[in-house]
């Protein structure tokens, strides 16, 4: 399908075109487009990058509409030959920050009227390679009456590196700036590099542990679209399953996370343990508690059987007995109400602003979920309705996840109320054959929020790019806002609260 | 209150008594147990996504290998993964199962210096530091502390300064943007100090070994004193291989 300009191509979720049929516009085309397109709220971009093609840069932008359930494709050129220089898109698409600093980082192109043109993720083959990952360009402002205070990249606790400055005027934080790319470990290069199907496989499950399931659901449905293999429905369904539960389980261990934040300790260690009851039964199902190896290209090692539906619903009754109890108290407790209430808030407008996907954009009032807006197959089947908040605070975030994990039991209770597993899923493919010059694109809604791979082969069949973007890449920026004119102390429930990828966003 | 207790009540006791006796049940993957059975042996070793086969004896080296468990599902006549999930040790050597070898991995006790047993067997600090590590030996990290699986039982616990702490926890394959942070970490905990890889990751690089994103160059200075294998680890396993250091 093409748009009625025939400008640029429509796809669906999942979807693939040939790279030829994607018109090549020139920038200035190229800019009126996409600016037109994502000034409409029912639009976003999901990705935007380049790559090199012959003599220069092929830049590729997909953006999603929710209301058509479509995904927009629109491409352009830039030649070697041609000044380095692209009048940025920033200033009228805000949302397009982050994707603009990339291309720059990545590929050398300069963005002139960018406000912020500053380093990524430090990748190992950036374009400026004097550039360290100690000599970041914070931002500062000189007063005597300010003064900075620098945490990490290694911080006080189990969890991953990145920095993050904040300017404080006394114990407020004017403004807080974060610092990623220690993680760094060139996960797109990797997936290039690597030869084999199960090989990439094991990459795609490597880019974020906790979201092992979200992300293996997208590149699998990548390679199957563009191995032109069609959906099978109740591998489909059972990769969904899977999915749900990698949602409660983390949404969990949120909550307790939170409730140890605000020392309220039976908060902490029972939903704690509760995470455990849902991590074991993922164990018990693959063998690996976060799911590694349970997805896999074309089919599964490890079919949901009748007796898997048995044991999901024991494990899901008694675990929501306990949780409803549980929750039921801790979201009363004024402690814990007054700590979160009114605390790190983002507007609707903010979110829009900054192109919020998955629960940061829900808890602001803005509908962004691909289950219901960009359904995969198993969420056609079996619709799910989104959680959607208004108010973009602490105890918002708090509060959406339990509604979520409701929802999520809800929905996987319907599906072992109708689906049945009779025949077992087949066998992974071991090798597929991609088709040659074909673009794919591919979303999932993660616990996090909007996880979007895209893939082009080129005239042989080989991968010609992978492009990894996790809901992060949107989201890093909403806790830098959140934190603005609060107190330095209430940045960890901030944190907490959003949960964002370290290594998701570095890659 | 009678509701906090109610609530204690209904959930009951979670915490597993005995830990260095505790088992996790199948389809977990654990050990390797390699049988003598005539296979193709070039197609075994394609098998594996992450070259951790060998072959003329089959050799599984856990110190490479991801648990994905491919090999057992394409030779399930050959490779057959235990539940045995006590995987840690201190020679990297150990970490290589031969065929027909079915004895349980273990740490080399004579090299763990006295002082170490004395000095942590009642009592280990650990800072951890993630250099690249994708998140999921970190999750079970964190597991190591819940109700469930209690470390702190046996006096050991994460600490957020080197300064307080007696070793380093290494997760992920030290990706060159960490790389200048671990080592200051490292050089920050005061002697007698333990320096521990977690994660297939730490251990090889795993499935990012090739990546040019990385410098391990810290490794060829530094005494490895416990690799903890799994990707990512049961905190079993993680549990288990820090008291067969410390006591």
């Amino acid at each position: 399908m093409v748009s009625e300009n025939k400008k640029y191509p429509v796809l669906n979720n999942n979807g693939s075109v040939g790279t030829e049929e994607i018109p090549v516009l020139d920038y200035e085309d190229f800019s009126t487009e996409v600016v037109n397109l994502l000034q409409k709220k029912e639009n976003h971009c999901v990705t935007y990058f380049a790559y090199h093609q012959n003599n220069g840069l092929k830049f590729i932008i997909g953006i999603a509409n929710d209301v058509s359930h479509h995904i927009f494709v629109l491409s352009h050129f830039l030649l070697e030959s041609k000044p380095q220089k692209l009048d940025s898109l920033t200033p009228k698409i805000n949302a397009l920050h982050i994707f603009e600093r990339e291309i720059h980082e990545n590929h050398g192109v300069d963005f002139p009227g960018h406000p912020w043109l500053k380093p990524v993720r430090f990748a190992h083959n950036r374009a400026n390679k004097n550039l360290k990952v100690n000599d970041y360009p914070f931002y500062t402002i000189e007063s005597d009456e300010l003064h900075e205070v620098g945490v990490g990249p290694v911080h006080a606790g189990i969890i991953e590196p990145g920095h993050f400055r904040f300017i404080c005027n006394g114990e407020n934080v004017l403004h807080l700036e974060i610092q990623l790319g220690w993680q760094h470990r060139g996960v797109e290069q990797t997936m290039l590099e690597k030869q084999t199907l199960i090989q990439r496989n094991m990459v795609a499950e490597s880019i974020a542990g906790d979201t092992t399931v979200g992300h293996s659901i997208a590149f699998a449905r990548l390679m199957e679209s563009l191995a032109g293999l069609g959906p099978k429905t109740q591998l489909e369904v059972e990769r969904a399953v899977a999915l749900e539960l990698e949602r409660i389980a983390v949404h969990t261990a949120d909550i307790s996370a939170l409730c140890t934040d605000v020392a309220y300790n039976l908060g902490a260690n029972i939903f704690g343990i509760l995470r455990t009851l849902i991590i074991n039964f993922t164990q018990s199902w693959c063998g690996n508690r976060l799911g590694k190896s349970m997805i896999r290209v074309g089919g599964t090692n490890y079919p949901f059987t009748n007796e898997t539906r048995v044991r999901l619903l024991q494990t899901l009754a008694k675990y929501e007995n306990q949780f409803v109890e549980l929750a039921h108290l801790t979201y009363r407790l004024p402690s814990v109400e007054n700590r979160f209430d009114d605390i790190g808030t983002i507007t609707e407008q903010q979110a829009l602003q900054i192109g919020a996907v998955g629960m940061v954009a829900r808890m602001a009032n803005v509908l962004r979920d691909i289950r219901a807006t960009h359904p995969s197959p198993a969420f056609e089947k079996y619709n799910y309705s989104p959680v959607v908040l208004p108010k973009g605070d602490v105890f918002s975030r708090f509060l959406l996840r339990r509604k979520e994990i409701k929802q999520s039991i809800a929905w996987l209770r319907e599906v072992m109320d109708n689906e049945d597993f009779l025949f077992p899923s087949e066998a992974p493919k071991t090798e597929i054959t991609l088709k040659p010059l074909r673009l794919a694109i591919s979303l999932e809604e993660g616990w996090r929020g909007e996880i979007c791979h895209t893939a082009l082969t080129d005239k042989d069949g080989k991968l010609a790019c992978y492009k990894i973007k996790d809901p992060s890449m949107h989201n890093w920026k909403a806790l830098e806002l959140s934190l603005r004119n609060l107190e330095i102390s209430d940045f960890p429930i901030n944190n907490k609260s959003y949960n964002l990828s370290y290594c998701g966003f570095d890659l | 209150m009678i509701k906090e207790i109610k609530i204690i009540q209904h959930n009951g006791k979670q915490f597993i008594p005995d830990l260095t006796t505790a088992e996790v049940p199948y389809p977990f993957r654990g050990r390797p147990e390699i049988s003598y059975e005539n296979v193709d042996e070039k197609a075994l070793q394609n098998s594996c996504p992450l070259a951790a086969i060998s072959v003329k004896p089959v050799v599984i080296n856990l110190a490479k290998c991801n648990f994905c468990g491919e090999c057992a599902l394409r030779f399930p006549e050959k490779v057959k993964f235990t539940n045995d999930h006590r995987l840690a040790t201190n020679k990297i050597e150990n970490l290589l199962v031969k065929e027909g070898e079915t004895h349980k991995i273990e740490l080399d006790q004579s090299v763990i210096e006295k002082k170490i047993k004395t000095a942590f067997g009642r009592s280990l600090k650990l800072r951890q530091v993630s250099a690249g590590g994708d998140n999921s030996c970190e999750f079970e990290l964190n597991a190591c502390g819940n109700a469930n699986f209690d470390m702190g039982r046996y006096g050991i616990e994460f600490v957020a300064s080197p300064r307080h702490a007696d070793g380093v926890v290494v997760t992920g394959p030290i990706s060159e943007n960490m790389a200048e942070a671990l080592k200051i970490t490292w050089e920050a905990v005061p002697s007698p100090k333990l320096f521990i890889l977690c994660g297939v990751d730490a251990i090889s690089g795993g499935i990012f070994t090739d990546s040019k994103a990385l410098n391990r160059s810290l490794l060829k200075n530094v005494k490895v004193d416990l690799y903890i294998p799994g990707n990512p680890p049961h905190p079993l396993t993680i549990i288990n291989g820090l008291l067969s250091l410390i006591k």
